[in-house]
């Protein structure tokens, strides 16, 4: 805008000029030219008036929208019943009113827009790309001037203490963040399961094996205090048709106890719960990402972004006849890290 | 044409003398000026000219779903409790009496029964969650194909872009806080993503979880990141970003009497100001109306997160689906050497999204590098006219959408009983056949819609009129443009605008009725239009039509 004329006038002017004069004015100032105006209906014609009408119409929508919703708020029985039909209907009730209250102001406005304020085209200047030469090259000056009077460029002393100084505080700044660091302590690599560890059902009972038909499946947990909270520690306990030929996996040929075998829950792939079994096929299948694995061949993937078998849990029968563990698994369970180490 | 005047009753008291007394909105904006100087900015922003396009809300309904998120969000940490403590149900919802739970979960179902409105006002939030990352990507795919990133704009692609980053993560990590069954599950997937991002994964993992998963810290923090560290950060951007637009003004369409150095339109006060208001109040009726008519995230018929289950069909929130798509689909490849692990879930999941995410942030400076523009664009662009940029588009978009479609697999695979296995094939081969496939039918149509605006601009539009000439040839009757030469060729350049291709949008048929239920005019006034069979065009209109900037 600079170099252009601004336009003076005297204040008597400026009171003899209608607002018309005047607005046109302020456009031409901020660079606006107002091209074009058109009225959409003739002031007080019969479609006018109907625009009018709708308007208010809208307007209205909105006063009678919110006593309603006021009233259903503070009246309409709100708390929840599994029996009282009339709950299910409470916040639809909210929506439609709060809806419309806010619909009607909306479309009110939008079509007084539309409809009754006389539609313009304006045209604006753009001035986009480089500013004056005058401001580049002062504002240029102006800071080759500042930095000299610092004189940081002579002293270069301080310059480098400076540099020193202020890289260290942006350091310092960071380093409160290590409160949030802790060292990967190997827990990754252990879970609760242990010698003697039943396997339990959520609700903390232990299993026997005829607990289990053939070609069933139970979701255990570690019997120890926490057990079944534990995120690493659900395991499935399948167990097999008598008819079934186990393919056992190198290392792990005595993790069964009879029929039954027990995998870790955690999917390799990225850590859902494989929850699915299909005994006809003797498929697991992670519902997350379908990773599938056969229970026959040691729950070795078969199908699917999962690239390792689930760990299996070895375990036997104690002198009660319950399930427990012989061990920990043998590898980690879940999803792969760097640090996993030549684990299968 | 009307005069201002006119309608203005004020105008013509002015005239006549001082006014007797000054309005109130005149007394407001007079004692802030007295102490701000401030009359000379608020009339450059009330003279601000805005361009009208319909594909310009779009980036509105993004910013109306963010002030709806603030408010209701503000509502919902009045009743909600970020932590992982136990604790067992003991409200009015009797299926989970009873239940342990954390209390993160159990805050949520009071929201969801026990605060009158709760729910409602939960839903809304969830809703205009989906509406805001929705808006986000449409606009940032208007902006793109009509090159709107271009010189002198390229910062605010970047600002959008970040934005829209910053929205999954903010609307995954909300989505996260009521420690239900589904979102437990999408935590634990995140988990898993992180422990296979190479060498730091482990301590990032620790990092963020403060131990092993889930821990007892995951929900407080995503908490905080989720009411003030990110939507600090999204408000702070979208000024930025709207401020960018205000002090850059917007890009138009070509058309008549626009030009790289204007902005034609409307100006703030009063038509753009008031479709403003009026469209933030439509989209907030729209969410009102989904919150209170549209169950979302029912947390409560999922149950509290147990790390031993997993429901069938389990759907993340829709901006995050693509993620699980291409994660279901990759095939099992895991390296592993010199006693270290590269999961094969690093690669859909971190990898291929970090390239593609990186290659769109940065498509502003690529495309300005391959073609060697280095002009200022004011001027938007139809896809058509860029055929590279919009196939690429399309390429991406039909990626995206197919990565999309196959984060459902399973619920595919049950609907149309297909097998499970055969759709995570078709995912695999379609992921690679089908991009360059979409760029070439784009590409192909682009040229071909290219050339059906030249042929217009030379011979003119087609009539729909066939003629037989003495010699027995048929031929259609076309309507020129323009002036033609002797052999019946226009001379019209193409402007960027869009050309007309009927008879209709030259007036070829008389103008419609107006009033749409009631008629305003008599049929009679609006004329019958052209005499029949020969439809006529007068000069000035012709040059208006076929968009020619400047009309001279």
């Amino acid at each position: 805008m600079t170099g252009e004329p601004q336009p003076t006038l005297a204040a008597a002017d400026l009171a003899s000029k209608s607002d018309a004069e005047l607005t046109r004015l302020g456009a031409t100032l901020d660079g606006v030219t107002i091209l074009h105006r058109e009225l959409r209906y003739e002031p007080g014609s019969k479609a006018d008036k109907r625009a009018e009408r709708l308007v208010a119409g809208c307007f209205l929508l909105t006063f009678v929208s919110t006593v309603a919703f006021i009233v259903i708020y503070g009246w309409f029985p709100w708390k929840f019943s599994l029996t009282d039909e009339r709950y299910y209907l409470y916040t639809p009730l909210l929506g439609v009113t709060m809806a419309l209250a806010l619909l009607g102001v909306g479309a009110g406005i939008v079509f007084w827009g539309k409809l009754l304020i006389p539609h313009e085209t304006a045209v604006q200047e753009r001035h986009d790309g480089y500013s004056d030469e005058i401001d580049r090259q002062t504002v240029a000056a102006t800071l080759r001037d500042g930095l000299d009077m610092t004189g940081v460029a002579r002293r270069s002393l301080l310059k480098r203490s400076l540099g020193l100084g202020a890289g260290a505080l942006g350091v310092l700044a960071i380093v409160p963040l290590g409160g949030l660091v802790k060292k990967p302590k190997g827990e990754l690599l252990h879970t609760q399961w242990a010698d003697g560890v039943r396997l339990v059902r959520l609700d903390n009972t232990p299993l026997r094996p005829e607990d289990l038909r053939p070609g069933g499946m139970e979701t255990v947990f570690p019997g120890v205090p926490g057990g079944t909270r534990s995120a690493d520690g659900p395991v499935m306990l399948i167990r097999l048709y008598p008819d079934v030929q186990r393919i056992p996996r190198t290392g792990q040929a005595d993790y069964n106890w009879g029929d039954y075998l027990a995998f870790s829950k955690i999917c390799t792939h990225v850590g859902c719960p494989t929850s699915l079994y299909e005994q006809e096929t003797n498929k697991i299948l992670c519902p997350c990402h379908q990773s599938q694995f056969d229970a026959t061949q040691d729950a070795k993937p078969i199908f699917g972004p999962a690239t390792r078998a689930l760990p299996m849990l070895p375990i036997t029968v104690d002198a009660d006849g319950y399930f427990v563990a012989r061990s920990d698994f043998r590898e980690p369970i879940g999803p792969a890290y760097w640090e996993r180490g030549n684990y299968d | 044409m009307t005069n201002p005047n006119g309608t203005n009753p004020n105008g013509a008291a002015r005239l006549a003398g001082p006014p007797s007394r000054p309005g109130p909105a005149e007394k407001v904006a007079n004692w802030a000026d007295e102490r701000l100087t401030s009359a000379n900015p608020l009339r450059r922003a009330l003279n601000k000219v805005f361009p009208d396009h319909w594909s310009f809300m779009l980036g509105e309904i993004a910013l109306y779903s963010f002030i709806i998120l603030l408010l209701t969000g503000t509502y919902l940490t009045l009743f909600f409790d970020a932590s992982m403590a136990e604790t067992r149900y003991n409200g009015i919802y009797d299926p989970l009496r009873g239940v342990d739970m954390s209390r993160a979960f159990s805050s949520t179902l009071k929201i969801s029964f026990d605060v009158r409105g709760g729910l409602i006002i939960r839903q809304i939030h969830h809703w205009a969650a989906l509406l805001f990352v929705s808006a986000i990507v449409v606009h940032m795919f208007r902006v793109f194909f009509t090159g709107a990133f271009r010189k002198p704009r390229e910062m605010n692609w970047l600002i959008g872009f970040t934005l829209l980053v910053l929205a999954i993560v903010e609307g995954f990590a909300g989505y996260s806080l009521p420690d239900d069954l589904l979102s437990g599950t999408g935590l634990r997937i995140a988990s898993g993503i992180i422990l296979s991002i190479p060498v730091i994964g482990t301590w990032f993992y620790y990092l963020v979880f403060g131990g092993e998963f889930p821990g007892d810290e995951i929900i407080g923090r995503l908490y905080i990141a989720h009411v003030l560290l990110i939507p600090a950060i999204i408000l702070a951007l979208i000024v930025l970003h709207i401020g960018l637009v205000v002090k850059q003004k917007h890009t138009q369409f070509p058309g008549p009497g626009r030009t790289e150095r204007n902005v034609v339109g409307v100006r703030v006060m009063p038509l753009f100001a008031t479709k403003g208001g009026g469209f933030f109040m439509i989209v907030f009726g729209v969410m009102a109306l989904l919150g209170g008519m549209a169950q979302v995230n029912p947390i409560w018929l999922y149950g509290p997160y147990e790390p031993a289950t997993v429901s069938a069909g389990s759907q993340p929130d829709w901006y995050m689906g693509f993620l699980e798509g291409d994660t279901r689909i990759w095939p099992s490849w895991e390296f592993r050497g010199f006693g270290h692990t590269l999961p094969a879930v690093f690669f859909p999941t971190v990898l291929v999204p970090g390239i593609l995410f990186t290659l769109a942030a940065m498509y502003p400076f690529i495309e300005a590098r391959l073609t060697k523009d280095r002009a200022m664009h004011n001027l938007l662009q139809r896809p058509r006219d860029v055929p590279v940029r919009a196939s690429l588009g399309v390429m991406a978009l039909t990626w995206y959408v197919w990565m999309w479609i196959l984060g459902g697999n399973d619920v595919w695979s049950k609907v149309f009983d297909i097998s499970l296995n055969a759709t995570t094939w078709m995912g695999r081969i379609g992921m690679i056949i089908l991009p360059p496939v979409a760029y070439w039918v784009t590409y192909r149509m682009c040229l071909g819609l290219q050339q059906a605006d030249r042929l217009v601009l030379e011979h003119g539009v087609e009539t729909g009129i066939i003629k037989r000439l003495p010699h027995g040839e048929f031929i259609e009757v076309h309507q020129p443009l323009g002036p033609v030469d002797p052999h019946g060729h226009g001379q019209l350049q193409y402007a960027g605008a869009p050309v007309p291709k009927k008879m209709n949008r030259l007036g070829g048929v008389g103008r419609a009725v107006r009033g749409f239920f009631s008629p305003v005019e008599e049929p009679t006034a609006v004329g019958a239009g052209p005499a029949q069979g020969e439809p006529t065009v007068d000069d000035t209109q012709q040059r208006e039509l076929a968009g020619r900037p400047k009309a001279d």
